[in-house]
């Protein structure tokens, strides 16, 4: 085969597959979301958007990325930079931080509830230190950003990880001359870390947070299982709208919405951190 | 080249021989008898004694419609037989299943065949079996119970004072309502607080009577259990501790029965000015169009009809048959309890017994929403009864006049559209 052809050979596979597994259901559920009785219209969009849950459920999926994405960047950074230090231990040290990432987030959830239930961990471990008389429910309506503390402490626990391979990845890839000419120049830490590993670090920066706020706004099962009824967040919209009205126009509206969202946000992060051309590490 | 060839002669042949098996079993396809013990008990004490194999798979509400769509969209089958309940039946196009009027078999009930047909002229699916929803309590709330108060004939006033004695008494609110997104609220607005209240569903949505039954059922929710949000299953608060009071589905509180049957009791719905409203549970079996092999489907629901195998059904599920049978009296605990308290419940001088929600077809969903949905906002949100009442009104009216459905018990019959008054 000529080396002309030769790349695009080898990315076929990959190309069919998300013909197949992508662009097809893509056009399918587009289909469904504008589609009705009589021909194309916006009428899901409308029906949904103007849900009274729709703002308060977009507003949390938003809130939830924003508490929850920046904490993790600079967790997944501190975590990446001291596992590249490490002399001794680092795989095993990687494993467990990655453990989170094997577990189903409906898994994650669940044991997060077992923690912070009524009679659960938290509650009996603070009985039994003293600290309070009986069991408090701290999952309830009346403590909203009790829940949201919580959900957000599942979510970071849960999916920092991903996060933190990318970057190890990639600091692992950065070359060791730059630390070494900014140690000669007298560079702190604290500086050859902002002034070399950051922007050489931009590649898997991009990849881990576009990855990592697109999953967010596809939150769901740990939301479920902490927040219960008192925090709608767009896919359990979706879930709702699919499954409990049978309503799949008006699910695949939403599921075009968040699609949208998450666009939107992965254009800002390639053009925020984009790589200058011509510069490479 | 040789081995790949006989390869792909080997796992044809698999393949077909795979296809022959799954000929062979009748495929139920359940949403009810989830747990694995139910379906573990399915398996093994009701479909054993069925002539022929049976392949018994209970799904998730979600899983379940959806290969049932798929199966419908595009013609062929593999399910023979179809398990759920009312709602999920009524929610599909009654041409998707196969008639079942000439079977011979069908309820005692004529209520519940009625519901079978789906609003056809004959049966689209069989009532299968029933259950309701109950109250239950922890035997050591049993001491704050008002005075005067008895628990076979509580008042909604009577359960308000007796959760506020409880948390009174603890100072904590133990009466626990299952308003998480799985749990089963909607039923209880639809089918115990509105009846009981405003005699009525849809026509009273928004009456001054189902005013005073949210500022009744606003006053009960300041001794519940701020956690309730987060409930499903009512058994699993009631054996933790964390509610002492509950309301559910009477098998979404059979565990708690089972595991310990001297620690709780079960007892009717509380009454409200209109009565003592309450609500059966439906499930039925039905063919759809597509099953490979109707007459072995039609043999299995003749099975599960006999009045001995839905005893067995009873033990495995904890519902109750829907034909005339004698009870034997090694029934367990929770079969035992929830059977009293129904009995109870139904021979009640001021029982007020409503029907499940009819005619709504795919719209049922919908429906339950606008409870839902008046629900958290009175409650969760504190909004104005009134003004949410109002604003909920246009949208249940919406969906009335869109189904076309008619009033179903207790609101009064109405020639088309259930009116939204």
């Amino acid at each position: 085969m000529s080396p002309r052809l030769l790349p695009y050979a080898l990315i076929l596979p990959v190309t069919l597959f998300l013909c197949v597994f992508f662009l097809y259901p893509f056009i399918l559920v587009s289909q469904q979301a504008f589609g009705s009785a009589d021909g194309w219209s916006l009428e899901h969009f409308r029906d949904v958007v103007s849900y009274w849950k729709f703002p308060i459920s977009m507003q949390n999926t938003l809130l939830l990325a924003a508490a929850v994405v920046p904490v993790q960047l600079a967790l997944s950074l501190l975590m990446a930079t001291m596992v590249t230090r490490m002399q001794k231990g680092r795989d095993l040290v990687l494993y467990v931080w990655t453990i989170p990432l094997g577990i189903s987030d409906l898994a994650a959830g669940i044991i997060w509830l077992a923690i912070f239930e009524q009679s659960g961990f938290l509650n009996s471990m603070m009985v039994g230190i003293g600290a309070i008389d009986s069991p408090m429910p701290f999952l309830s309506y009346q403590n909203p950003g009790i829940i949201f503390l919580a959900i957000a402490l599942a979510e970071i626990w849960r999916a920092t990880a991903i996060m933190l391979v990318i970057l190890v990845a990639g600091i692992g890839l950065i070359p060791k001359e730059y630390y070494e000419a900014a140690e000669v120049f007298g560079a702190s830490p604290w500086q050859r870390f902002l002034r070399v590993t950051l922007p050489l670090l931009r590649p898997s920066l991009q990849t881990a947070l576009i990855l990592r706020v697109v999953l967010a706004f596809e939150v769901f099962a740990v939301v479920v299982a902490l927040g219960g009824s008192q925090f709608p967040v767009l896919m359990s919209e979706i879930y709702a709208y699919q499954f409990d009205l049978q309503n799949s126009g008006a699910a695949a509206a939403l599921a075009l919405i968040v699609l949208a969202i998450s666009i939107v946000f992965t254009l800002v992060i390639l053009r925020a951190l984009r790589v200058p051309k011509g510069a490479t590490i | 080249m040789f081995t790949r060839v006989q390869m792909l002669g080997a796992a044809a042949a698999l393949a077909v021989s795979a296809g022959d098996v799954a000929q062979a079993d009748v495929l139920f396809w359940s949403t009810q008898a989830r747990p694995a013990e139910e379906a573990q008990a399915m398996r093994d004490n009701v479909l054993d004694g069925f002539d022929g194999e049976v392949d018994f798979q209970p799904n998730e509400d979600g899983p379940w419609l959806t290969r049932l769509r798929a199966e419908i969209e595009s013609g062929t089958g593999t399910i023979d037989v179809l398990g759920s309940l009312h709602g999920n039946f009524s929610a599909m196009n009654p041409d998707n299943l196969v008639d079942l009027g000439d079977m011979g078999v069908m309820a005692a009930s004529e209520t519940f065949n009625d519901l079978g047909r789906l609003g056809t002229d004959t049966l689209q699916y069989i009532p299968w079996m029933q259950a309701t929803y109950l109250m239950a309590a922890n035997r050591e709330a049993l001491q704050y119970l008002p005075e005067g108060a008895d628990i076979d004939a509580l008042s909604y006033d009577e359960l308000i004072a007796w959760t506020a004695n409880v948390e009174e008494a603890t100072g904590e609110a133990k009466f626990g309502f299952p308003a998480g997104p799985d749990g089963l609220k909607h039923r209880f607005f639809q089918g115990y607080l509105y009846p009981s209240y405003t005699n009525g569903v849809v026509r009273t949505f928004a009456s001054d009577a189902a005013v005073t039954a949210w500022e009744a059922f606003r006053e009960l929710w300041e001794h519940t259990n701020p956690a309730s949000t987060n409930y499903a299953f009512m058994q699993e608060q009631l054996l933790s501790g964390d509610a002492w009071i509950v309301f559910d589905h009477s098998s979404r509180l059979a565990q708690a029965f089972n595991e310990r049957p001297d620690d709780f009791v079960a007892f009717p719905a509380p009454a409200g000015p209109e009565g003592r409203g309450f609500m059966p549970v439906l499930a039925g079996l039905a063919i759809p169009e597509t099953a490979p092999d109707q007459d072995e489907a039609k043999a299995l629901i003749e099975y599960l009809m006999k009045p001995e195998i839905q005893i067995e059904t009873l033990r495995a599920t904890g519902f109750f048959p829907v034909v005339n049978v004698e009870f034997p009296d090694d029934l367990p605990p929770s079969v035992q309890a929830a059977g009293a308290a129904i009995s109870a419940m139904s021979g009640a001088p001021d029982a007020n017994p409503g029907l499940l929600p009819a005619g709504l077809g795919e719209m049922g969903g919908d429906f339950n929403r606008v409870y839902v949905d008046t629900f958290e906002r009175i409650i969760l949100g504190g909004q104005d009864i009134r003004t949410v009442l109002d604003d909920q009104k246009g949208r249940l009216a919406e969906i009335m006049q869109e189904t076309g459905a008619p009033c179903w018990a207790p609101d009064a019959p109405s020639d088309g559209a259930c009116p939204v008054e």
